[in-house]
C-alpha cells in the first residue's frame, strides 16, 4: 500500500469515468502525435530532397509546380527550355554546380528521368548491383523501383510518355536496366535514372518532324531542350542576383526550394493548424472529464478521506492522493495516446504505401513527444488541483458527526 | 492517560462541549454517557486531535495536543489512537487486508501481513482479508472496523456510539470485544454512547450534560 497504489485502486474502483478520462486524453495526445510525425516527417523528407538544390530552373509557369515537378517529382513539368539556355546557367559566376535534368516519361508510374551522373551522386547514391547508364536507353532504377517492378538488371522496357502512367508507350524504343541504386531515402528511390540524352531520343521522331516545320535549316540537328536545370550557389550572393537575373530573361523561371516549401507548408498548415485546435479542445476535455470525475467522486469518498485523517493521513496527503490520482490519469493517457499516434501513423505509412508514397512511418520518434507528456500531465495536475484542495480542507470532525 | 483541564469548545456561538476536569488512568475502561448533542463526540475528537478545542488544556499519553503542530499531530494519532466509529467508515473497494494496510500506511507504520493476519483472527475474520467490506455481514463488518482500530496497538481506543443499530446479543459481542481488544493491547478504552445497553458494562462513567 502507497499513495500510488491508493490512487490505482480510486481509479479502478470508478471505471467508466476513468475510461472516459483516458480515451479523451489518450485520442488528444494521440492526435498530436500524429500531426507531428506526419507533418516533421514530410517536412523532413522534403528537406532531404531539397538539400543541396538552391535554385530551380525551367520554364515559365507556376514557381510551386516548378518546385514539385523538378525537386519532388510529383508534378507536371511546366515545360522545356533550350539546352543552350540551361548550359549557360552552368557558367555563371556564382554557380557551382548545374544539374539539367530531361522529365516526361514514366514507367509503371514511377519517373524516367534523364539526368546526368551528378545528379544520383548529388544525393549520395550508391549501387545496389550493375553499373550506371553509359549509353542511350540504359537505365538505372532507384530502390523502390526495382523492389515494386521486381525489374532486375538486363531487364527491358518501354517507356510511356507523361508522368500518369497511362500514356501511349514508345514501343520503339524499349530501355535497358544496366544497375540498381540502393535505398537512399530520398526521391531517387522512385526514379527511373537514365542518360539526358535517352530522352531525346525517344521523343526524337516527334521533335524531328516539329522542328522541321518550324526550322527547316536545322532540320538535321533538332534543338535539344532539357525540362529543368538544378542549381547549386557557389556563394549565398548569387540568391541576391541569380534569381532576379534569369527571371528576366523570356523563357525561363526561377524558383528557390526554400521559398516555395515554405509557402507549401502554410497552405498545408492550415488544415494542421484545424487538427491541432482540434486536438487542443480533445485536450481540454480531458481534462473537464479528470476534474469532474474526481471532484463528484469526492461527495461520496469525504467519509474515507475523514478516516483516513483519523488514522493518521495528514492533510497534505490527501492533496496528494488526490493530485497522484489526476497524475496517474494523465500519465495513462499519455502513454496510450502516444502509443495511438504512433500506431495511426504506421497504419497510415502502410495505406500510403499501397499510394506508391512511403512517407510516413510510425517508427520514428518526434522530439517535441516529450512536451506532448508533460502537457499531458500539466493537464491532469491542474484538473486534479481544486479536487485535491477539497481534500486537503476535509472537515474530519464535522463530516464524521454526520454519521 | 488523559488529562482534561478547563475544556471547552464552541462552533460559532454554540457551545458544543464544556468540561472543566476528567482524568483517565491507563489501561481504565471508560463509558462517555449524554444524550445526543451533549458534546460525547467532539470529546472523542478533541482527545484523538481531530480538534483543536476552543479553550482548555488536553493531554493525552504523555503529549500535550496544543504543543504539537498540524503534521506531528497527525503522525501522533495514527501511531497513538485506534478509532472505531458508528458507521464503520471501511473503503469500501478495498480489501480487508488492504484497510488494515492502509491503517498502517498512514501511521508510518511497517506494513506487516503477518500483524494483520494475526489482528483478523483474533477478532474471528482471518478468513475475510481478501474479501471486500460489502460482502462481508454487518458483525462482520464491525470486527474488521475493530481490527483497523487496533492493528497499529494503540495505547488509546476509541469507540463512537459503536452499538447503534445492533440488537441486544450483536451490542453485547461489540461492547466485549472492544473490551477484549483494549485488554489486549493494554489499551485505555473510552466508548461514547447513549445506549444504556452499553453503560451497564462501565465502571467508569463520564456523564456530560
Amino acid at each position: 500500500m502507497n499513495l500510488a497504489s491508493l490512487s490505482a485502486s480510486y481509479l479502478r474502483a470508478r471505471p467508466l469515468h476513468t475510461a472516459l478520462s483516458l480515451i479523451l486524453l489518450s485520442l488528444g495526445v494521440a492526435t498530436i502525435v500524429l500531426l507531428l510525425l506526419v507533418v516533421g516527417q514530410l517536412e523532413e523528407r522534403m528537406q532531404r530532397d531539397a538539400r543541396g538544390i538552391d535554385l530551380v530552373v525551367g520554364a515559365k509557369g507556376s514557381p510551386m509546380q516548378l518546385i514539385l515537378s523538378g525537386i519532388y517529382h510529383l508534378d507536371a513539368p511546366t515545360g522545356n527550355v533550350p539546352l543552350a539556355a540551361a548550359q549557360s546557367l552552368g557558367k555563371e559566376r556564382f554557380v557551382k554546380k548545374a544539374m539539367p535534368l530531361a522529365l516526361g516519361d514514366s514507367w509503371k508510374g514511377y519517373r524516367i528521368v534523364g539526368a546526368g551522373h551528378d545528379y544520383p551522386n548529388h544525393y549520395g547514391a550508391t549501387l545496389a548491383a550493375g553499373r550506371l547508364w553509359e549509353k542511350p536507353m540504359e537505365v538505372v532504377l532507384g530502390a523502390e523501383v526495382a523492389q515494386r517492378t521486381g525489374a532486375g538488371v538486363d531487364a527491358k522496357f518501354a517507356g510511356a510518355h507523361g508522368i500518369s502512367g497511362e500514356g501511349d508507350e514508345h514501343r520503339e524504343a524499349p530501355y535497358t536496366v544496366v544497375g540498381i541504386l540502393k535505398e537512399t531515402g530520398s526521391v531517387l528511390d522512385r526514379l527511373v535514372l537514365t542518360g539526358i540524352e535517352s530522352v531525346w531520343h525517344v521523343h526524337e521522331p516527334h521533335q524531328g518532324s516539329r522542328v522541321a516545320g518550324d526550322q527547316k535549316d536545322k532540320a538535321a540537328e533538332p534543338d535539344r531542350e532539357v525540362t529543368v536545370v538544378l542549381l547549386q550557389y557557389a556563394s549565398p550572393l548569387a540568391a541576391a542576383t541569380l534569381p532576379r537575373q534569369i527571371n528576366s530573361r523570356s523563357e525561363l523561371q526561377a524558383a528557390s526550394p526554400a521559398v516555395e516549401t515554405a509557402r507549401l507548408f502554410r497552405i498545408v498548415g492550415v488544415g494542421a493548424e484545424a487538427l491541432r485546435a482540434f486536438a487542443i479542445v480533445l485536450m481540454v476535455a480531458a481534462g473537464l472529464s479528470v476534474f469532474i470525475a474526481l471532484y463528484t467522486a469526492l461527495e461520496e469518498r469525504r467519509y474515507d478521506l475523514a478516516v483516513m485523517r483519523t488514522l493518521g493521513a495528514s492533510p497534505r496527503r490527501l492533496f496528494g492522493l488526490l493530485l497522484l490520482e489526476g497524475l496517474v490519469l494523465a500519465l495513462l493517457g499519455a502513454l496510450i495516446g502516444l502509443a495511438l499516434g504512433h500506431l495511426f501513423a504506421a497504419l497510415l505509412g502502410v495505406w500510403l504505401q499501397g499510394h506508391q508514397q512511403h512517407a510516413v512511418t510510425g517508427l520514428a520518434w518526434r522530439p517535441e513527444e516529450p512536451w506532448l507528456a508533460a502537457a499531458a500531465l500539466g493537464v491532469g495536475a491542474v484538473a486534479a488541483l481544486l479536487p485535491a484542495w477539497r481534500a486537503y480542507r476535509t472537515d474530519v470532525s464535522g463530516t464524521l458527526a454526520q454519521g | 492517560m488523559i488529562s482534561v483541564r478547563g475544556l471547552a469548545h464552541r462552533y460559532g456561538d454554540a457551545e458544543a462541549l464544556r468540561l472543566p476536569q476528567w482524568t483517565v488512568a491507563q489501561g481504565e475502561r471508560w463509558a462517555v454517557l449524554g444524550a445526543s448533542g451533549s458534546g460525547k463526540t467532539t470529546l472523542l475528537h478533541v482527545i484523538a486531535g481531530l480538534v483543536r478545542p476552543t479553550e482548555g488544556e488536553v493531554e493525552v499519553s504523555g503529549e500535550k495536543l496544543r504543543k504539537l503542530d498540524d503534521a506531528r499531530l497527525d503522525r501522533w494519532r495514527g501511531a497513538t489512537v485506534g478509532i472505531v466509529l458508528q458507521a464503520l467508515h471501511l473503503v469500501r473497494h478495498l480489501s480487508v487486508r488492504d484497510n488494515l494496510r492502509l491503517a498502517q500506511y498512514l501511521a508510518h507504520l511497517p506494513q506487516d501481513d503477518l500483524r494483520i493476519q494475526d489482528t483478523l483472527a483474533a477478532l474471528g475474520v482471518a478468513g475475510k482479508a481478501a474479501r471486500r467490506p460489502p460482502e462481508l455481514s454487518q458483525g462482520e463488518r464491525q470486527r474488521v472496523a475493530i481490527a483497523r482500530a487496533v492493528v497499529n496497538r494503540p495505547k488509546l481506543l476509541l469507540a463512537d456510539e459503536p452499538t447503534a443499530n445492533l440488537d441486544d446479543a450483536a451490542a453485547a459481542l461489540a461492547v466485549d470485544l472492544l473490551t477484549e481488544q483494549a485488554a489486549r493491547h493494554g489499551a485505555t478504552l473510552v466508548v461514547a454512547t447513549h445506549d444504556v445497553r452499553v453503560k451497564a458494562k462501565f465502571r467508569e462513567r463520564l456523564e456530560l450534560a
